[in-house]
């Protein structure tokens, strides 16, 4: 469980970090769980009459099936970002230092510019009147524009490729840290290299993949942004109800409510992948 | 005043714009005397208003007219305004602008103002009609900025046909499948499927709002999208032949593109009014008062049709457009007679959630 080392932290070098909790993240979150339980006022605000209605709407198939449809659009994207992030991160790992740094930088690059940009630049290349599809019955391949925003699809699409590079990092790092002399061993006892892949290097680069599916799952559960833009407005996530319940409806305590049970959820999640990376090193750890 | 020609940057930058509405009554406090005599350059001013919605100089202008040190703030909702107006008893705000059923609503809970009218003498520029707007009749606690309403916002060459009613919209040509937005925010969702059905856009009446949430349900999926921020881009690339539009969002599309039309359907739409208010927490009411007053004249009121492509309440002002203007942007002359037959939406108190409540089964049924 706890390891030795930060049972005997000194208290001062812990303090800083404790109080940024509290101040950034026990007291707002038990803002929020306070607030659940309370009355919307007119222009939004919490109006001190206690009600568990908030907690029943929850449980309105409208809203729940939101929830869960949120869930599996985070858990799609998550899936295909392991998939294509894999063997990027392994490609990286496998490169010389040089050409290494520039394939980090390229990962990175996007991140500089303002994610909202990047969205809009997305509308622009793939709208029906849009760049791809001028090209495309430009050059005769196509007659009639083919419909690429708007949907579902293109919410996964716009969410994966937000978040891909969340993936790819960690999956990277881990991958770079493995001591190459155990897939030597392995090699040298005989392993084809598949076998050496399958037996070792995938192995110990699950505590990796885990921490990128949350940092990719976390995100695209809440993202309320791409839906509205991609998804043009059609499809709603999660993000989009908690955004809407505080700016468009007034209804903080709904809007608590559902912002806490996001919070609770992506904290059960990240418990399981704590949970399941701990089993997976213990065991290296103690030895 | 020198008039900023910014047709263009207003279009880029309207995206912040938060849109408008209205209502009914209002409720009463006390008036305090305000001291016509008050030295104006000792007190200072604070003015939330929209980003670019106002003459970029127009703390230096007003300021150089009475003295008054001005600081404009920009909020980008009546939503993120009316937070900030209620969160403490000193926002720290002197005018506020917002629509004309939020000046309603916060003048009835006792935060706005009484305007002292012997120190706003431009109110007299105003149509009359801009005097007795539902939401605050005989302008206690607001005088209007700019008005307009809500229709279709097509490309002729793109629908074949000129659209003349809501339901062109709710249940499209096949051909016009996929090509039309509405939008989605407050209560311009439902407006089109209400009006269409013969209902006031202000109705309570759950069988009607049913009504309307299965119209609108059966709309969803021939639509492009929903749309708020962007749609006349829309129509001006292509991707959308009609969509429901703001009318001085339209213009930015006509900026672009001059075939573009706008029509209100015959139904009927809205009038939406954005408002300026004083708040009861001001110390310095003389100076606020005094803000409206310039604002009220006709040369700053120009400025606004000219340059953010809306409708005003001043007859002046609106008498000295450009009729060029009014001719590349047709929806400048809808007249007051026209606007004013349009239904002001008014704000519903505790009945708002049910409207809350269609907007959101709408936009999450799949």
């Amino acid at each position: 469980m706890t390891s030795t080392l930060q049972r005997e932290a000194p208290v001062p070098f812990l303090a800083p970090g404790v109080l940024f909790l509290i101040v950034f993240m026990a007291i707002p979150v038990g803002l929020l769980a306070f607030y659940t339980f309370f009355t919307r006022g007119r222009f939004g605000g919490i109006v001190f009459d206690f009600t568990l209605d908030n907690w029943a709407k929850l449980f309105e198939p409208l809203y729940l099936g939101v929830i869960m449809q949120s869930i599996g659009m985070a858990l799609v994207v998550t899936v295909l970002a392991l998939l294509l992030g894999y063997p990027m991160a392994y490609g990286i790992a496998g490169l010389s230092p040089k050409w290494r740094t520039v394939a980090l930088v390229a990962i990175v690059l996007p991140f500089w510019t303002n994610f909202l940009i990047r969205t809009y630049a997305w509308i622009l290349l793939l709208n029906n009147a849009g760049w791809v599809n001028q090209w495309l019955q430009g050059l005769g391949l196509v007659d009639e524009p083919i419909s690429m925003l708007y949907t579902p699809q293109a919410i996964i699409v716009g969410l994966l490729y937000m978040y891909l590079p969340l993936m790819v990092l960690p999956l990277y790092a881990s991958l770079q840290q493995l001591d190459p002399s155990l897939r030597e061993a392995a090699t040298n006892l005989g392993a084809t290299p598949w076998r050496a892949f399958r037996t070792v290097t995938l192995p110990l680069s699950i505590p990796g993949a885990l921490t990128g599916c949350i940092f990719v799952f976390v995100p695209a559960m809440s993202n309320f942004v791409i839906p509205e833009l991609i998804g043009g407005g059609k499809t709603i996530m999660v993000g989009n109800l908690v955004r809407d319940q505080f700016f468009e409806a007034r209804d903080w305590p709904f809007g608590a409510t559902l912002a806490l049970v996001l919070t609770i959820l992506l904290v059960i999640v990240i418990l399981v992948q704590n949970a399941v990376s701990r089993r997976l090193t213990e065991g290296p750890r103690r030895g | 005043m020198p008039t900023m020609r910014r047709i263009a940057t207003a279009a880029a930058g309207s995206l912040a714009l938060a849109l408008a509405a209205t209502s009914c009554s209002t409720g009463g406090d006390a008036t305090e005397t305000l001291d016509p005599n008050a030295d104006l350059s000792e007190q200072t001013l604070t003015v939330s208003i929209w980003a670019d919605y106002y003459p970029e100089d127009l703390a230096e202008q007003f300021e150089a007219a009475t003295g008054v040190k001005t600081t404009i703030v920009n909020h980008t909702t009546n939503e993120d305004i009316v937070a900030k107006l209620t969160a403490s008893s000193d926002p720290g705000i002197d005018v506020a602008f917002v629509s004309g059923q939020y000046a309603q609503a916060l003048g009835e809970q006792g935060i706005l103002a009484k305007l002292d009218k012997s120190l706003i003498p431009n109110e007299e520029n105003l149509y009359p009609e801009a005097l007795e707007l539902a939401y605050d009749e005989g302008n206690v606690y607001s005088e209007p900025y700019a008005w307009g309403t809500t229709g279709l916002c097509y490309r002729p060459d793109l629908t074949g046909y000129d659209p003349t009613s809501w339901n062109d919209l709710l249940d499209p040509k096949p051909e016009l499948v996929g090509k039309t937005t509405m939008l989605s925010t407050d209560r311009w969702l439902s407006m089109p499927a209400l009006k269409a059905a013969g209902h006031s856009l202000n109705t309570t009446d759950d069988a009607e709002l049913e009504e309307a949430k299965a119209q609108l349900i059966e709309t969803k999926p021939t639509l492009l999208a929903y749309d708020d921020t962007t749609f006349y881009s829309k129509l001006v690339s292509g991707e959308a032949a009609m969509v429901e539009a703001w009318d001085g969002w339209c213009n930015y599309g006509i900026a672009e593109d001059p075939s573009i039309k706008f029509v209100v359907p015959e139904e009927g739409a809205d009038l939406w009014v954005d408002t300026m208010t004083v708040l009861e927490s001001s110390k310095n009411k003389e100076a606020a008062m005094a803000f409206i007053d310039y604002i009220l004249d006709p040369e700053v009121q120009t400025w606004v049709a000219e340059n953010i492509l809306y409708k005003v309440p001043n007859k002046a002002a609106m008498e000295a457009l450009d009729p060029a203007l009014i001719d590349s942007y047709p929806t400048l002359g809808i007249t007051v007679d026209e606007l004013t037959q349009q239904e002001t939406i008014v704000d519903l108190g505790e009945d708002t959630v049910k409207y809350v409540d269609l907007n959101a089964e709408v936009l999450a049924t799949n």
